[in-house]
């Protein structure tokens, strides 16, 4: 595998009224993390550009307006679609049966979502496993940035979960304003860096600081990130 | 039928007069409220349930069109066939080996369910293709002003039990209501997940009609108490030519203006009480306003 070029990347303004980068260890009544995690960051961007051909790598996070949260209580269901249940259906041929009645499946969680949020992703990418003869670094960084720049995208890219839509457009002068108070020094605490895929989807965290609104991302095989 | 080939954003505006239009859990199911700003809130998942239950309503029985997250209620009103035999071989849970295998389980209730060629499912089938992701997402409406809403105390002119009745022969209840809101929802239809030819659902044109449907008739069949008078007022959908989208969506919903009517005065009380302004100028190359209420 060969690593392409650090100046094949891009940087992305997204932004959205609501956002939630659930903590793992808070799953269940979901808490997000006080920031976008890296790997919502490279989620968004396989929303608008990806290929089997290329990585995205997420360099650096910029945090553009104050960290707010807020609460939010909705019902929910507690089960998931069982493959056994469905087989039979199949073969039974009976669709009436196989349904999940949410009122007898009901759990109300609470969510602590975070509130207008803005970020800069900067990011490049890397030539990946299926990297084909068509493939070549040019195409694939002027697809995302054309793309990002129209407004395209394969789905709507989200802020963690798919109800917060994000929205976003393509830097290429300077970067959206950040408001003063990021200034400083924060440590951000453990933080997932992403899912280590080619381990079976393995968490790898790092230990995330903001300076002056910018969070630097460690490379996911560097000493910085933990497992 | 085949899967869409166009993206969609579109612009939701519905009201509800002296109702409660989405209770929230935590307040004892006051009306929701963004606390920062006032602004009355519909979640996502709200309205997707209207949309799945005006399905289940306009198609009960239609091969293809069934509801997997079924509501008692609306289950009872359609003509459930007899119940299948019981008993059916339960086997040992095991997951697919082949992805094939795996894939198939999906098509097939995306082809039998509505709502999961729509909207999506998780199912705990082999990690890849165990979840579904449907073309259409919606986030959470927002009310246009800032909502109050208003207390109101019902009597009963009756007792639910007998040793109730030597106490007092009436209990007292209470309804949240916003006397008017008008709310704003954005919507997306992403149409490489309705014809992506491996991640696709087959999401097809007749489903969106009946999505555009459902928007513009659910409120009409989700009449309750407590609701009071919900109406949807306006659906303006911007459709792209391409299947990845011309424009950005926000610069496209940014057309639409919600503002006070001129001549209203005081608090909002009724539709007319605001003009909705689409600016249809200088639309961006490949994008086509569809105006469907």
């Amino acid at each position: 595998m060969i690593d392409s070029p650090k100046d094949f990347g891009l940087k992305l303004h997204v932004w959205g009224e609501r956002a939630l980068f659930t903590r793992p260890e808070m799953a269940v009544e979901r808490v997000s993390y006080d920031v976008m995690t890296p790997s919502a960051a490279r989620g968004i961007l396989e929303a608008i550009h990806w290929k089997p051909a290329i990585r995205w790598i997420v360099d650096r996070i910029y945090v553009l307006r104050p960290i707010r949260f807020e609460s939010i209580r909705r019902n929910e269901v507690g089960s998931k679609i069982s493959e056994s249940s469905v087989r039979s259906a199949m073969r039974s041929g009976q669709v009436s049966d196989l349904a999940i009645v949410v009122d007898e499946d009901r759990q109300q969680r609470a969510a602590t979502v975070l509130r207008d949020v803005a970020y800069v992703i900067e990011a490049h990418f890397e030539r990946a496993g299926k990297w084909g003869a068509e493939d070549s670094d040019a195409k694939h960084i002027d697809m995302a940035r054309r793309r990002a720049r129209s407004g395209q995208c394969f789905q709507r890219p989200c802020l963690g979960v798919r109800e917060f839509a994000a929205n976003f457009d393509l830097v290429e002068g300077e970067l959206p304003p950040m408001d003063a108070s990021m200034m400083g020094r924060r440590d951000l605490g453990f933080m997932l860096l992403d899912l280590d895929f080619a381990a079976g989807a393995r968490p790898v965290f790092f230990r995330a600081e903001m300076v002056d609104g910018v969070i630097n991302v460690p490379r996911m095989e560097d000493a910085g990130a933990r497992r | 039928m085949s899967a869409i080939n166009h993206r969609y954003d579109f612009v939701y505006l519905f009201d509800v007069a002296n109702g409660n239009p989405n209770g929230d859990p935590d307040a004892g199911n006051m009306p929701r409220l963004d606390a920062e700003t006032g602004l009355g809130l519909v979640t996502d998942v709200c309205l997707k349930r209207k949309v799945r239950n005006f399905v289940s309503l306009v198609r009960g029985d239609g091969v293809g069109y069934r509801i997997y997250m079924a509501e008692r209620a609306v289950l009872n009103l359609t003509n459930r066939e007899a119940y299948a035999a019981t008993g059916l071989a339960s086997e040992p849970r095991k997951l697919p080996k082949k992805e094939e295998e795996a894939r198939s389980l999906t098509k097939w209730m995306c082809d039998n369910f509505f709502d999961i060629r729509a909207f999506g499912a998780v199912m705990s089938t082999e990690v890849n293709v165990g979840q579904v992701r449907g073309p259409i997402q919606f986030t959470f409406g927002h009310s246009i002003d800032p909502i109050v809403p208003i207390e109101v105390s019902i009597t009963r002119s009756s007792v639910t039990n007998e040793e109730d009745a030597k106490k007092n022969d009436r209990t007292m209840g209470r309804k949240h209501i916003v006397p008017y809101g008008l709310y704003r929802a954005h919507g997306f239809v992403s149409a490489r997940l309705a014809n992506d030819a491996k991640k696709g659902t087959g999401f097809s044109e007749d489903d969106l009609a009946l999505f555009w449907r459902a928007l513009g008739e659910m409120f009409d069949h989700d009449r309750s108490a407590a609701r009071g008078e919900m109406t949807a007022r306006r659906l303006i959908v911007f459709e792209h030519e391409s299947d990845l989208g011309n424009a950005p969506a926000h610069k496209l919903f940014e057309r639409v203006t919600v503002s006070r009517a001129p001549s209203s005065d005081g608090p909002p009380r009724a539709y007319s009480d605001y003009v909705v302004t689409l600016d249809e100028a200088a639309l961006p190359a490949g994008v086509k306003v569809l105006d469907l209420i």
